[in-house]
């Protein structure tokens, strides 16, 4: 497991952490995780993959089968979830309902007795900072969704803790209040430099707000980077699918040397790819291609930098404003994405037709063959 | 839009005015409202409320002594109220009483009068009717023939009685359910300590009711809490089990409690072959308070496990972990975000519990053996034994009137809006 935490400064981690439910299967399998201070770590997989289990576990609410976790280098494997000091913020806000905004924000200050002039100015001050300023004596069912998530930050956030967990914080939004809110969270993680680790499943979300995203499958971290290594150079064949969109094209490796391979499809055409995760000349590997990065090359003119360029029938044409989407049948492959920039000089695609597409080494990856 | 609106209002794209179109659209609705809670709210009526009025009306009817000597009655308007009436009353009680005797047997007031008066005097029952089958030989001066003939007419007190009463509305009644009396001149005053029965009865009731409600809820909550964190398939085990008294009849369940409970019984019987005690300091746990406490106590657990398990389950559990990742301490985070949650169905289950305790009958009668008995045992008595229907209804109605009060005192702490009751 990568880290560009150093080894004795991360704040958070995670060491050998295994977790079990019913004693037969892992949901976490052997974690390893460095989280540096200030950090803004996200955990991404589909549901099941453990990534909330490993953010239960660290709140405290769930203990860790095997293994340590540490906080600011201390074990808190046996520390009780109230003297962590960890701001936390639920997926369905999980504000008191009883009480008025401004006594859920006071909450956590009145349980760690702070004197009452004390914490009026703070509640006021991170009612500013979510602009909610005037919305102290509402009850929770009387704010939006938006509104109740902002209170909800709020409340992880005026004990001042160093650490924030965030479940799905953003899942019962609607989209437009969703993108918004993703990226005030991230103002505040910029203005605050507190640490956050926040699980999702989407991963637009992701991308949007982490400076590192682990991500999470089968109780495993199949890779730890940073949005645009994540996308740009995936390590596997899941990472490639479940991050962004994804041409898949299977094969078997006929050579590699220098980081480039050649791979024979099983139609017979060869691509040139970039080695990433391949087992070595005869085995089946998973070429990755980014639909963005396929060409469609304009009839007589044949770019040198395209090392692989096949002849390809269009077979679907979808009207996206900044894109066409183009699905074509290449190299065997009928459900084969291009993604045709509308550049306004008019296209030459229509359905049936016959067309030139290319793509470079850089941007084909051989991965793993699952 | 603007042909739409005149300076009348608003009307419709057809020109009727707004109002009266929404008018006749609701109309519909409530008459199909109306027709569907109908049946219910003639059933009610018929087989609720109106018996309830009725009783309530004996708890203050008085029509015997009014019916049976309405000339007599007349005559002692006359009268000043202190020793004995003169002769034309007595005149007037003779008429009276020839004329009664005069009537279809079924017609006659005389003999109800009698059971009237005898609530108020005993012996006067016996005076009327020794009395009324000599009447036809009595000659004037009727006060005498009366004196001879029951010496009862010869006090005082039974004259009173006969102007204080000769109303068609009473309040005698409610003043023996309030353990008071009339004295000779008129006053209401406290009875002799000895007779004075159904206000510390009514304070037993409430006592026991209170005591019954704290051990429901005490035994009830953890109960309810486990289950409300249990999975579904668990909890609904543990769910039949809360509930099988409710499957059981309750003279069944009754007494099985006797079989468990009498000095005889099981507990006994295992607590001296355990050596706990020796045979001859077996515990009394039946026909007294602690036979009506624990066998209450098991029969209306239900409806107070039942309002706060739905209450509980409807609490998310990510409030508690929400207030302990604040730093609350876990009994903080119970006293402050858990319990006031379920408050709303504490008050249902306490309510419940309370107003079904204070009327409860057969428990009561079958374990609570003399001081195990509740107000309602009481009431039954004067239905059933000593026939005193106007005293029954009127303890039943200030039983009545004791609830609506305790409602009314709980809407306004609480609101009964807040009530859950599953």
């Amino acid at each position: 497991m990568d880290s560009t935490a150093g080894d004795d400064t991360a704040f958070v981690r995670f060491e050998n952490v295994q977790k079990s439910y019913d004693g037969e299967a892992l949901v976490v399998k052997n974690l390893n995780l460095d989280i540096a201070q200030g950090e803004f770590l996200t955990m991404l997989g589909p549901s099941g993959s453990g990534k909330t289990t490993c953010l239960m576990m660290l709140a405290g609410f769930e203990t860790a089968t095997h293994g340590n976790i540490f906080l600011d280098g201390e074990k808190i494997d046996n520390t009780a979830p109230h003297k962590r000091g960890i701001g936390m913020v639920f997926q369905n806000y999980a504000l008191f309902p009883h009480m008025s905004v401004a006594e859920n924000l006071a909450f956590p200050l009145e349980v760690r007795k702070i004197n009452r002039s004390e914490i009026k100015s703070r509640v006021q001050r991170v009612l500013d900072m979510v602009e909610l300023g005037d919305l102290g004596d509402r009850m929770p069912a009387q704010l939006s969704g938006g509104q109740q998530q902002r209170v909800a930050v709020a409340r992880a956030l005026v004990f001042e803790p160093s650490l924030v967990l965030m479940d799905e914080p953003l899942g019962a939004l609607d989209k437009n209040l969703r993108e918004q809110m993703q990226y005030e969270i991230k103002h505040i993680h910029e203005q605050l430099g507190v640490t956050v680790v926040y699980v999702t499943h989407d991963q637009s979300e992701a991308l949007t707000m982490s400076n590192r995203i682990a991500v999470f499958e089968d109780g495993v971290v199949q890779q730890l980077a940073s949005p645009t290594e994540l996308y740009e150079h995936p390590k596997n064949a899941f990472v490639a699918a479940f991050i962004g969109e994804n041409n898949k094209l299977i094969g078997t490796v006929t050579e590699a040397n220098n980081g480039t391979c050649t791979v024979q499809l099983d139609n017979g055409d060869v691509i040139k790819a970039s080695a990433v995760n391949i087992d070595g000349v005869g085995s089946k590997t998973t070429l990755s291609l980014r639909p963005e990065r396929v060409m469609v090359i304009p009839e007589k003119d044949m770019p040198d930098h395209m090392e692989n360029v096949f002849e390809a029938e269009v077979l679907e044409l979808i009207y996206l404003g900044d894109h066409i989407r183009t699905r074509v049948r290449v190299c065997g492959d009928d459900e084969f994405i291009v993604k045709v920039p509308n550049t306004g000089a008019g296209h030459h695609l229509a359905k049936g037709r016959r067309i030139d597409v290319g793509w470079s080494v850089a941007d084909c990856h051989a991965l793993d063959a699952s | 839009m603007d042909d739409q609106t005149t300076s009348s209002g608003l009307v419709t794209a057809d020109g009727q005015p707004l109002k009266r179109s929404l008018q006749r659209a609701e109309r519909t609705r409530k008459l199909t409202a109306l027709a569907l809670v109908g049946p219910l709210l003639a059933f009610l009526l018929v087989i609720f409320i109106f018996p309830i009025g009725q009783m309530m009306w004996r708890s203050v009817d008085n029509p015997q002594i009014v019916n049976a000597i309405p000339r007599t009655l007349e005559a002692l308007q006359e009268w000043d109220g202190e020793g004995l009436p003169d002769e034309p009353v007595y005149a007037a009680l003779a008429e009276d009483m020839r004329a009664d005797a005069e009537l279809p047997r079924r017609e006659q007031w005389m003999g109800r009068m009698g059971v009237r008066l005898n609530y108020e005097l005993s012996g006067a029952r016996g005076a009327i009717a020794r009395t009324s089958r000599a009447v036809d030989e009595f000659e004037p001066p009727f006060k005498e023939a009366f004196l001879d003939a029951h010496r009862n007419w010869g006090n005082p007190e039974l004259w009173q009685i006969l102007e204080r009463e000769g109303r068609p509305l009473t309040a005698s009644y409610y003043v023996a359910a309030l353990d008071r009396e009339y004295d000779s001149e008129g006053k209401i005053v406290l009875r002799d300590e000895n007779r004075r029965i159904y206000v510390s009865l009514f304070g037993r009731t409430l006592a026991l009711s209170g005591i019954i409600l704290f051990l429901t809820f005490a035994l009830g909550f953890p109960i309810a809490f486990y289950m409300s964190t249990l999975p579904m398939r668990y909890a609904n085990l543990l769910m039949i089990c809360v509930l099988l008294p409710f499957w059981t009849s309750l003279l069944v369940r009754t007494t099985s409690w006797i079989v468990l409970l009498q000095q005889q019984g099981v507990i006994n019987n295992a607590a001296v072959a355990m050596n706990f005690i020796s045979d001859d300091q077996r515990y009394s746990l039946m026909y007294n308070m602690q036979g009506t406490i624990i066998a209450m106590t098991h029969i209306l657990l239900p409806f107070m496990v039942l309002p706060l398990y739905s209450v509980m389950k409807n609490i998310p559990p990510s409030y508690m972990r929400a207030a302990k990742s604040l730093g609350a301490k876990p009994w903080t985070a119970f006293r402050r975000v858990y319990f006031p949650l379920t408050l709303p169905g504490i008050g249902a289950g306490g309510v419940l519990v309370f107003i079904i305790s204070i009327g409860y009958y057969i428990t009561p009668a079958l374990v609570g053996g003399q001081s195990g008995r509740m107000i309602s045992n009481e009431i039954a008595r004067h239905m059933q034994q000593s026939l005193n229907w106007g005293l029954a209804a009127a303890l039943g109605s200030m039983l009545l009137v004791g609830v609506l009060i305790l409602y009314w005192a709980y809407n306004r702490l609480v609101g009964a809006d807040s009530l859950k009751l599953g």
